[in-house]
C-alpha cells in the first residue's frame, strides 16, 4: 500500500488497481467542523480532477476532486450519519470513497507524504 | 479539494487590510485572521462550532471594532429632529440612554445600511456596519444640516460580551450594569477608564456592547477573558449566532434593492412614521407598506443535513426561479441547517413548503418563524 497526496489536499491510498480517497488532516483543520458530506455513488466514472464529493463545514462548502481517473466502488456511508469523522479521523475512518484506477501512471504526478508535508509547510 | 467558496471572501487575506487595534491580542490567542470588511479579523480561535455553543451557554467576547462608531451633536439644532428627517424610526421621542435599531435608506427606499442609534443626554451615538461605514458617513453628512456635527470615533474599539453569563461577568466588573435592561445604555467608569456600555448585541443572547478608547481596549479585553465564563469568539460563530437569532446581515440579507417591509423590518418604521412620513425614502417605503411587498424575507428550515447557503435559489415545481437564499448554514444549537431568503409574499406563511436549489441539486425546506433559537434578552420587568 502506498499513500499519495494532491496539492488540493486529498490523499489516496493505492493497493494494486484499487484505492481509498479522503481529505488530509491539514484540509479538515482548515475547514473546521464538518457537518455534511456527499460521497459519490458506486459506478460513477471520474476523470482526474472531476468533482467527486462535497464536504460542508459550519463555515463553508468545498468540492473534493478525484485525484486520479477511475470508477467508484463505494462511498463511505458512515459519513452520512457521522460527518464529524472527517475531523476526528480524516486519514482513517473519515475516508470518502473507494475506487478503481484506470491509469496508474497518473499517480506519478502526486506527492508522497514527505513532499506533501513540505508543501503545506509553505502555505 | 477547493477551499471554501461560501466564505471565500473571509478566507482571503489582503495586504491592504486594516489591522484591528487588538490584532496582536487576537493572534496571541490563536485567532485565525481573515479579511472582512477591509479589516484583518479573527474568524475563529478554537472552532466555529465550539465557540458558538460556548456563547449560547456561557459568554463570548467579540471584537467588532471594524464597525463605525459615530457621534452626532449640535449646539444649535435639534439633532433628534434632524435624524428623523433621515431615519424611519422614532428617534426624537426616544428616551435618554435608550437605543433603537434603524435603517439608512436611499431616496427610492432601498436599504443602504442597518444601524443602532442611542439618544444620550447631549448627543446621539450611532453604530453602523464596518463594510459601508465610509459611504454611510458621507451620506449622513450630506443629508444632515451643517449645524449638526458628525464625529467618527476612529480611536475607539467596540467589544461585545454576549451570552447568558454576560450579565454576571459584567456585574462583577461594574456592579451598576445590573440596572441596564435590553436596549438601554449608560456611561460607566471602570478602573479609571470611561466606558460606554449598551445592553444589546447580535447573537440573540443577553449581553453588552462596550465602546472603549483604543488605549484601554486590551486591558478591558484581558479583564473580561480572565473570567472562566468568557472566551474570545470569532466572526464565524458571530455569523451562525446571528443567523439562528433571525437577524439579517447587511450586504447579504439586506441591500439597496430591498425596502424595509420586504426585509420583514417593518418594526423599524413605527406607526407615527408610517402616518407622517418625512424621512428619506418615505414615499417608496410607505407605498410598499400600503400595497404590500412582492417578496418577503423569511426563515427556512432545511430538510436533511446539507446547509443551503447564500446564492442558492428557490424554485417552483416547474423549476422556475421564484426566490433566493441570502444566508444559510448549519445551526450548531439546533443541529440542522437553516437559511434566510426571499420568497413571494403569498408563500411567506409559516409551514409553506419550498424547493431550494443549490448547485443544481434540489433540497426541500419550509418557511418557519424567526428567531430560529429563542432569544435571551434581559427585558425590563413588566409593571405590576
Amino acid at each position: 500500500m502506498v499513500r499519495y497526496y494532491t496539492e488540493d489536499h486529498e490523499w489516496i491510498e493505492v493497493e494494486d488497481d484499487n484505492a481509498i480517497v479522503g481529505i488530509t488532516d491539514y484540509a479538515q483543520g482548515q475547514l473546521g467542523d464538518v457537518v455534511f458530506v456527499e460521497t459519490p455513488t458506486a459506478e460513477t466514472i471520474f476523470a482526474k480532477g472531476d468533482d467527486a464529493a462535497v464536504v460542508e463545514s459550519v463555515k463553508a462548502a468545498s468540492d473534493v476532486y478525484a485525484p486520479v481517473s477511475g470508477e467508484v466502488i463505494k462511498g463511505n456511508d458512515a459519513l452520512v450519519e457521522d460527518p464529524a469523522l472527517v475531523n476526528s479521523d480524516p486519514e482513517g475512518e473519515g475516508w470518502f470513497f473507494k475506487m478503481t484506477l484506470t491509469d496508474s501512471t497518473e499517480l506519478d504526478a502526486l506527492m508522497d507524504e514527505d513532499a506533501y508535508k513540505e508543501f503545506i509547510a509553505d502555505l | 479539494m477547493d477551499f471554501p467558496f461560501a466564505y471565500s471572501v473571509m478566507e482571503m487575506k489582503f495586504m491592504s487590510d486594516i489591522k484591528l487595534h487588538l490584532d496582536q491580542w487576537h493572534q496571541n490567542l490563536n485567532g485565525r485572521m481573515v479579511s472582512f470588511a477591509g479589516y484583518s479579523m479573527p474568524v475563529q480561535y478554537e472552532g466555529v462550532m465550539t465557540e458558538h455553543l460556548w456563547t449560547r451557554e456561557n459568554a463570548g467576547l467579540f471584537d467588532v471594532s471594524h464597525m463605525g462608531q459615530l457621534i452626532l451633536s449640535s449646539d444649535s439644532d435639534d439633532v433628534g429632529a434632524a435624524l428623523e428627517a433621515l431615519l424611519p424610526g422614532n428617534i426624537a421621542t426616544l428616551g435618554i440612554d435608550r437605543l433603537r435599531y434603524s435603517l439608512l435608506l436611499a431616496q427610492d427606499g432601498g436599504i443602504l445600511d442597518d444601524l443602532m442609534v442611542t439618544r444620550r443626554s447631549d448627543d446621539y451615538y450611532m453604530v453602523v456596519n464596518g463594510a459601508v461605514k465610509h459611504e454611510d458617513m458621507a451620506y449622513i453628512r450630506e443629508n444632515l444640516p451643517d449645524s449638526v456635527n458628525l464625529n467618527y470615533m476612529e480611536d475607539h474599539a467596540l467589544l461585545a460580551l454576549q451570552g447568558p453569563k454576560a450579565g454576571d461577568v459584567m456585574k462583577r466588573l461594574i456592579p451598576e450594569t445590573d440596572m441596564l435592561y435590553f436596549m438601554q445604555a449608560a456611561s460607566y467608569e471602570w478602573d479609571g477608564i470611561s466606558l460606554w456600555i449598551s445592553r444589546s448585541g447580535y447573537t440573540g443572547e443577553d449581553g453588552f456592547e462596550i465602546s472603549v478608547h483604543n488605549d484601554h481596549a486590551q486591558k478591558l479585553a484581558d479583564a473580561l477573558i480572565a473570567h472562566e465564563q468568557v472566551k474570545p469568539i470569532g466572526l464565524g460563530a458571530r455569523d451562525s449566532l446571528r443567523l439562528e437569532a433571525g437577524l439579517p446581515l447587511y450586504g447579504h440579507d439586506l441591500n439597496p434593492e430591498i425596502l424595509p417591509f420586504a426585509a420583514s423590518l417593518g418594526f423599524a418604521v413605527p406607526k407615527r412614521r408610517r402616518e407622517e412620513g418625512g424621512f428619506i425614502g418615505s414615499d417608496a417605503v410607505l407605498e410598499q407598506f400600503n400595497i404590500g411587498p412582492q417578496m418577503v424575507r423569511v426563515g427556512i428550515k432545511v430538510d436533511g443535513r446539507q446547509p443551503v447557503r447564500e446564492g442558492a435559489i428557490i424554485v417552483d415545481e416547474g423549476g422556475e426561479t421564484i426566490g433566493n437564499i441570502t444566508s444559510g448554514g448549519f445551526a450548531p444549537s439546533l443541529q440542522y441547517p437553516i437559511s434566510m431568503g426571499y420568497v413571494p409574499a403569498n408563500m411567506a406563511t409559516e409551514g409553506t413548503e419550498l424547493i431550494l436549489q443549490q448547485r443544481g441539486k434540489n433540497i426541500a425546506g419550509f418557511v418557519t418563524s424567526m428567531p430560529f433559537v429563542p432569544n435571551g434578552y434581559r427585558r425590563p420587568p413588566k409593571a405590576a
